[in-house]
């Protein structure tokens, strides 16, 4: 039963692995990002620890959605997405496989990364386990949203800026919560609500954002 | 039995055919004929599930394909144009992931030598970006040695770019198939030599 | 058998047969339908309109702390309440499209999401003017505010998504799927930029708790509402009808409809 979804799962992260380059590129996308800040509004520590959350979640939001428009297109292009649908096996299998790569090699480095990141901003310590399990909860949520908009612009002109004006509003809810998570956090108010409530969205995105996504697919490639 | 009643075509927005049938029963072999443009990659797809018809419905033995779409695709093999192939892995990983996402057991020994059997023994180690287009063609329809389980094969150009003594191997392979029971439908703009004659479907005759 | 027939009578647009409300779903029938409706709600919205208008400037008691400047609560809360609902219509439609698999359906939805749009432009842009004297900004980051402005994103990347599309069907239902996505998504936008907004910036001025709500303004309100609702469907019909057109233009139907027209100028 689950055989599409280990091929697709072992194929993607074999193929992430022989194109680490990307990934290091999405990685590196994301440090730079947080970097720029202090270029921007100052190096005064007071400031920078106010945005850091803000500043961490909106750059990890920005490297996923970079990154999406890779989740199908290589496949579109080469013909593995037709024979992906035409598989006796459901399609919501292999979706959820592909997204689960996808973050794997996306946004799992970018949650690794972020305590650092954390430092360079001042982060209060004791905020750093909070944003690294708010962008654990979050970033996959991104990655369900981003490819149901990945499946619906694949090979539409100007494909990528209509990517970010469909997915970035649904992103704004994962934002507040994820980067209130961490402020809360470092406020001393406690971080559980924002937390639970980045679980719940991530069950709803797991039950429903793999349906919506297949279907999706089906579409682009008629 | 693959069974189709009038049939329509819509391609972006200009209807390609309309009030096609067809019937395809255990042990044919179907050719779909007709001048380029007219439709003939679009009807392999409208039967083979990927696209919707405008109008009319296929059948597999005697249900609509839409509603029991993973039984229908059990009994599926489709090669299309698009030879399905990833530069960056090599053919015998490409095999084995075609024929696992399929949804079939493939094990290493009987891919290599399925590619082996098609011609392609010095290049299973290599990425499939340097192969030529023929040896890339070859990837894609080596699943075929694989899958005679699989009943109906569906087929676009598949001699497209292979060299002669592949063209006969091939086509002994397809009328195999059909002795056997099987179905193939295919396109092709060459003649091959089956071992009996293909029946043909000339989508000209449907087109608007 | 590998050989077809040619059914001589394989009209594209069969009309369904069963009840005579459902004829209407078929686009040949809804064509002349939505062309003879259309100038009579475009009547309704007019007089309604001016109705509504001279309760709201002339009926209307002028408010004891806001002035005058408050009878822009007549503009503004019609047009939010028209741009939430017409996007509810839309993810309505887009599901009755995806599971009848009904061209019409998503017609209609591409057809309402520019009037939609417009709609949440007018609560922005109204907002902006009631908050310049009220709050004494243009913009706050109020949640109403903020979830209107999320709404009119949702509407720009529905109608680029359908417009960038340029297989007419793959774009019908693309653009139905992510209505979908968003319809799922609005309360969840809407409960989070609550919430945010109650962390970041204390109660603020609401917009539509006006005080002592006269049962004029009320009035005024209402009617303006159904305006609305009768301008949406006056220009929905308009639009629909070209795209019909060009959806079908392959059918037997519309060359008859286009000879007639064309004869006619």
């Amino acid at each position: 039963m689950l055989s599409t979804f280990f091929a697709v799962l072992r194929r993607d992260l074999l193929l992430a692995w022989r194109g680490r380059a990307d990934v290091m590129v999405t990685l590196a996308f994301f440090v730079i990002v947080v970097c720029l800040f202090p270029f921007g509004v100052g190096a005064e520590p007071n400031l920078l620890r106010a945005i850091a959350p803000g500043v961490l979640w909106v750059a990890a939001l920005l490297a996923c959605l970079l990154s999406l428009h890779r989740l199908f297109a290589q496949d579109y292009a080469d013909g593995t997405l037709e024979q992906l649908l035409l598989s006796s096996e459901p399609a919501v299998l292999w979706v959820l496989a592909k997204i689960l790569a996808f973050w794997l090699t996306t946004g799992l480095p970018v949650v690794v990364v972020a305590p650092g990141l954390g430092l360079l901003l001042d982060l209060e310590q004791g905020a750093l386990p909070v944003l690294v399990l708010s962008l654990a909860l979050g970033t996959p949520i991104l990655a369900l949203l981003g490819a149901v908009g990945a499946a619906l612009t694949l090979g539409v002109r100007g494909g990528g800026m209509l990517l970010a004006l469909l997915i970035l509003p649904l992103f704004v809810p994962v934002l507040i919560f994820g980067a209130g998570a961490v402020e809360a956090e470092a406020s001393g108010t406690g971080a559980l609500a924002h937390l639970l409530l980045l679980g719940g969205g991530l069950a709803g995105a797991l039950a429903l954002a793999p349906i919506a996504c297949a279907a999706s697919l089906r579409i682009s490639t008629e | 039995m693959l069974e189709a009643d009038n049939l329509a075509c819509l391609k972006g927005d200009r209807l390609l055919f309309r009030g096609l049938a067809l019937r395809l029963a255990a042990g044919e072999l179907l050719r779909i004929a007709g001048p380029n443009g007219v439709g003939k990659t679009s009807l392999l797809r409208l039967v083979s599930g990927l696209a919707l018809a405008e109008a009319g419905e296929v059948r597999w033995k005697g249900t609509a394909i839409g509603r029991d779409r993973e039984a229908f695709h059990r009994d599926l093999l489709y090669v299309g144009h698009a030879p399905a192939l990833n530069d960056m892995l090599t053919p015998l990983e490409n095999l084995q992931f075609t024929i696992a996402a399929a949804g079939d057991e493939a094990d290493a020994e009987s891919c290599m030598q399925a590619l082996v059997r098609i011609g392609l023994a010095n290049q299973l180690d290599l990425p499939a970006r340097v192969l030529s287009q023929g040896q890339r063609r070859r990837v894609g329809l080596a699943r075929l040695f694989l899958s005679a389980r699989r009943p109906l094969w569906v087929l676009d150009e598949p001699f497209t770019a292979l060299d002669v003594g592949a063209v006969e191997d091939l086509a002994g392979t397809l009328s195999d198939h059909c002795t056997a029971g099987g179905m193939v439908m295919l396109t092709t703009h060459q003649d091959a030599p089956f071992a009996m004659p293909p029946k043909v479907l000339d989508v000209g005759a449907f087109a608007c | 058998m590998a050989s077809g027939s040619i059914d001589q009578d394989n009209r594209m647009n069969p009309s369904p047969r069963g009840p005579s409300v459902l004829r209407f779903a078929a686009p040949q029938n809804f064509y002349p339908l939505a062309g003879r409706l259309a100038p009579w709600f475009a009547v309704t919205a007019a007089v309604l309109t001016l109705i509504g208008l001279w309760l709201a400037f002339f009926v209307a008691p002028v408010d004891a702390t806001q002035g005058n400047v408050y009878r822009v609560i007549f503009i503004h809360v019609p047009a939010a309440w028209m741009s939430m609902f017409i996007y509810l219509v839309m993810a309505f439609w887009s599901a009755v499209g995806l599971v009848m698999n009904t061209r019409l359906s998503f017609v209609m939805s591409q057809a309402l999401a520019p009037t939609g749009a417009m709609f949440c432009f007018v609560a922005l842009w109204t907002g902006a003017l009631w908050g310049r004297p009220t709050w004494g900004a243009y913009w706050v980051w109020d949640a109403r505010l903020t979830s209107q402005l999320l709404l009119l994103f949702l509407y720009f990347g529905f109608i680029a998504l359908t417009r960038a599309i340029e297989d007419p069907r793959r774009g019908d239902r693309a653009g139905a799927i992510i209505a979908l996505v968003g319809a799922v998504n609005v309360p969840v936008i809407y409960f989070s930029v609550k919430w945010w907004n109650t962390l970041h910036q204390g109660a603020s001025v609401s917009l539509t708790k006006a005080p002592s709500m006269a049962s004029t303004m009320l009035m005024g309100m209402l009617v303006l509402a159904f305006a609305s609702w009768a301008y949406t469907l006056a220009v929905t019909l308009w639009r629909v009808r070209p795209m019909i057109l060009e959806r079908e233009r392959h059918t037997e139907w519309v060359g008859a409809v286009l000879d007639r027209e064309g004869g006619r100028k």
